[in-house]
């Protein structure tokens, strides 16, 4: 055993590590990337690690490889779990024979994603058990005990982190690469009986799951992660994960019995009815669904309890958002009736402050994704549009001074969608923005769908050579792997021209005449067509020198930073001209190139993705 | 020893390795630390923050408003925004250079970073203020802005560290070529003097 200090996610890796994990794929997301990446980076030789091109795949090759008697772990982030559910909901029919965990990071807030879904929810759907740790040390240890539990039942489990596990950092002992469990695959045995799923197979292993997860609920109120903490008097409070900590922090000597839930789902119901046993009100502390507070209010109901039960659902907890401090501290304080004792006295009220500055994430000075907005919209300028977006670093395209993305939902949505308002308002030209990775993790059906039915809309890819808002991972464009290994490169350009499409042009957004040109052009043709916008990003290319503004030279006509909105373009002191922060600036030459003045010089943008930051 | 400390910025500023180099700091004096930090889309020129607590008995990596020991703000409005959490008598290290926002530059919002500054001045008891400019002139990089503050962070001696415990962390966690620089980064405050 050693002590590192971890971030949750590599605390989790570590585990699943110590574990004897054989296989770990994904597709990235936050909260939850950092996992995968840590597998990849701490791989004592043996783990086959890899980037999915997205979640549904990424689940179906670690059930093959559960199949096998291997243990596998599969990571995403909630919305990543939509993606994967088909498969999913099937495998829980079918179990596994090595021990299987599905990572899903939860996002409260959000603070990083499009819903505030809660996997303990689609545990309780998809009768999957779930797994909730409290902190960045009891990860480590309970994804171990996961996996156990998974490969005892035959079962895949949820390991469901939030951000504030995931992304918080502790010092945990763990273990050295000789103490890790080590695992013997015993190979994927022949049972059509077993492994073919029909729906005979389906009656009888449905009623095995639900008996399985009634014996779990007495199982896991004998785990000792699902825990009471006495106390004298007559009002309990219920918790969970992160929020667990929040309230042991939060109770400043207020005298309340506890109920940690570690497992959701099953529920632990004996435990609650012990835990509920002489207390007369019981508030529920928890984030996204009141999964507890439910739960609890069925033991009550089922056993005649006379408790009542308070959350979010009475109004005594906030209903969605993230929990604070404060919003816990002021909850318990209403409960107990009791204004806890701060260890510390609380500075004077203060007066409001001047007008804060307001900071949309935008994208970054030099992004190559600014050249193809501003392209497209020079391009398009007086005509009837609808730019559709998608998930991924590109999405801050809506930001002003761009405005160029009028829808986003999903990954992959943006060409469905630009394809179903086309059909409606076919006088309007249709675009759908879509990235590189995404393309590959969700653009190609949506590209097929449209030239199938005879749709008229052009479809832009904005191929960066990575997957930027996540961190950078390689995808089946890159032609590298995540365990090192350099692969053939999947061709967008080829995988456009085998659909059908006749036309599919490339341009570096950087040249930007160039680039307006070929979208003009491209609009005007028929049926469904491609521009493909490449130019590396920013993060994996290394900087050529910077762009500078000729103050002799510049008229002060605010076009540059008007128009562009570069976090590197400000104005100088004198509030009219331009200026540039050397600290921020690329030299993608952007700027350069839209100067009516021609007072910008100095720049030179990249060509290609050097410097890669992730070899 | 417990201390709470906030690091606040825009994303991009390198707030996240600030914390790095508390942490490991600790790490080797053996104080148990827990952070949280921002980590995704607002890493895009957003607001940052990370929550660090050095000491024994805390399980919450979140700290509570009026709780902080220190905040080291690497930009003068964000740090007035992380201001309600800070102790009475708590300390203050704040960088003077703004981040200027988009949306002000396009006049779709205001910002006036000297207000801030003076609302700090009337508002903290304890207040350093780095003139970041002047320190990037002096160490030839304005890449080290992290590692001022945090010399910074010592004079106010509310990080419960010493110099030659950040020096270690730096030896560990910055490469060879940059440790030098770093080390005249930690100690130009000491020798040049707050504002």
């Amino acid at each position: 055993m050693h002590k590192e200090f971890l971030m949750g996610n590599e605390a989790i890796a570590l585990g699943a590590l110590a574990a004897g994990v054989d296989l770990v794929s994904g597709y990235p997301g936050t909260p939850s990337t950092e996992v995968l990446e840590t597998i990849a980076r701490r791989n004592p030789g043996h783990v086959y690690v890899e980037w999915s091109i997205n979640e549904k795949a990424g689940m179906e090759v670690a059930a093959g490889a559960a199949y096998t008697g291997a243990r596998a772990l599969v990571t995403m982030k909630q919305v990543g779990l939509n993606v994967a559910s088909d498969p999913l909901m099937s495998l829980e029919y079918i179990g596994v024979k090595g021990g299987m965990v599905v990572l899903v990071a939860d996002d409260p807030g959000p603070i990083s994603s499009q819903t505030e879904q809660d996997t303990r929810t689609f545990g309780m759907f998809s009768k999957v058990p779930v797994f909730d740790p409290s902190s960045v040390a009891e990860a480590y240890e309970m994804i171990q005990e996961a996996f156990d539990y998974s490969e005892k039942y035959g079962m895949p489990v949820f390991f469901r982190a939030t951000t504030r596990v995931d992304h918080g950092y502790e010092t945990v002992e763990v273990k050295d690469p000789e103490e890790y469990y080590v695992n013997k695959a015993e190979g994927f045995v022949k049972d059509s009986s077993r492994w073919v799923i029909f729906p005979r197979l389906s009656v009888k292993n449905h009623a095995l799951i639900e008996k399985r997860n009634a014996e779990l609920k007495d199982v896991f109120s004998e785990y000792s992660r699902n825990r009471i903490i006495a106390s004298s008097g007559s009002k309990g409070i219920a918790t969970q994960g992160v929020n667990f900590m929040y309230t042991l922090d939060s109770l400043r000597g207020r005298d309340v019995r506890i109920l940690r839930v570690a497992t959701p789902f099953p529920f632990p119901e004996k435990l609650a009815l012990q835990f509920l046993d002489g207390l007369d009100e019981v508030l529920c502390i928890e984030e996204l669904d009141p999964v507890i507070e439910r739960a609890l209010t069925f033991v009550c109901g089922k056993y005649g309890l006379n408790v009542k039960i308070r959350g979010k659902l009475t109004k005594d907890m906030p209903a969605s958002g993230e929990n604070s401090m404060e919003i816990i501290d002021k909850a318990i304080t209403a409960f107990t009736g009791i204004d806890g004792k701060r260890s510390e006295e609380v500075m004077e009220k203060l007066p409001e402050p001047p007008e804060l500055p307001v900071r949309p994430p935008v994208l970054c000075a030099g992004c190559p994704h600014r050249a193809s907005f501003y392209a497209v919209k020079k391009a398009m300028k007086g005509q009837k549009t609808i730019y559709c977006g998608d998930i991924g670093c590109y999405t801050l395209g809506n930001a002003a001074p761009l405005d160029m993305c009028d829808t986003c939902l999903c990954m992959g949505a943006g060409i469905g969608i630009a394809q179903g308002v086309w059909h409606i308002e076919p006088d309007t030209k249709s675009f759908a923005f879509v990235g590189d990775s995404t393309f590959f993790a969700s653009g190609i059906t949506g590209t097929v769908n449209a030239f199938y039915n005879q749709a008229d809309m052009t479809l832009v890819v904005l191929d960066n050579s990575t997957t930027a808002m996540t961190g950078h991972q390689p995808h089946p464009g890159t032609g590298r792997t995540v365990m090192g290994q350099i692969v053939e490169k999947v061709s967008i350009e080829k995988v456009l021209r085998a659909i059908g499409l006749k036309v599919v042009e490339t341009v570096d957004p950087l040249d930007f005449d160039l680039a307006v040109e070929t979208v003009k052009r491209v609009a005007e043709e028929p049926g469904v067509k491609a521009v493909i916008f490449r130019s590396p990003c920013i993060a994996i290319s290394k900087p050529k020198g910077h762009s500078s503004v000729d103050p002799d030279k510049c008229i002060g006509c605010g076009k540059c930073i008007r128009d562009l909105g570069c976090p590197a373009l400000i104005k100088d002191t004198d509030g009219k001209k331009a200026r540039i922060d050397t600290s921020l600036c690329t030299g993608c030459t952007l700027c350069e190139q839209i100067c009516p003045a021609k007072a910008i010089s100095g720049g030179n943008k990249n060509d290609t993705a050097e410097g890669r930051r992730h070899e | 020893m417990n201390k709470n400390i906030i690091l606040c910025g825009v994303g991009g500023q390198g707030t996240i390795l600030a914390s790095r180099l508390i942490a490991t700091a600790a790490m080797t004096k053996d104080i148990p630390i827990k952070t949280a930090e921002t980590i995704g889309m607002a890493q895009r020129g957003g607001s940052v923050f990370s929550h660090l607590r050095l000491g024994q008995g805390t399980n919450s990596p979140l700290i509570a408003k009026g709780e902080v020991d220190l905040i080291i703000g690497f930009e003068p409005g964000e740090t007035v925004r992380q201001l309600p959490f800070l102790k009475k008598g708590g300390a203050v290290v704040v960088s003077r250079r703004p981040v200027m926002p988009v949306s002000a530059m396009i006049g779709k919002s205001s910002y006036d970073p000297e207000k801030m500054i003076a609302y700090l001045k009337e508002h903290t008891e304890r207040l350093i203020i780095v003139d970041a400019d002047r320190a990037a002139r002096d160490l030839g990089s304005a890449r080290t802005l992290n590692v001022v503050l945090l010399g910074a962070a010592l004079e106010s001696g509310e990080l419960g560290l010493t110099e030659e415990d950040l020096e270690t962390a730096i030896q560990q966690k910055v490469p060879e070529k940059f440790v030098e620089l770093n080390k005249k980064s930690l100690a130009w405050i000491r020798e040049n003097g707050k504002e």
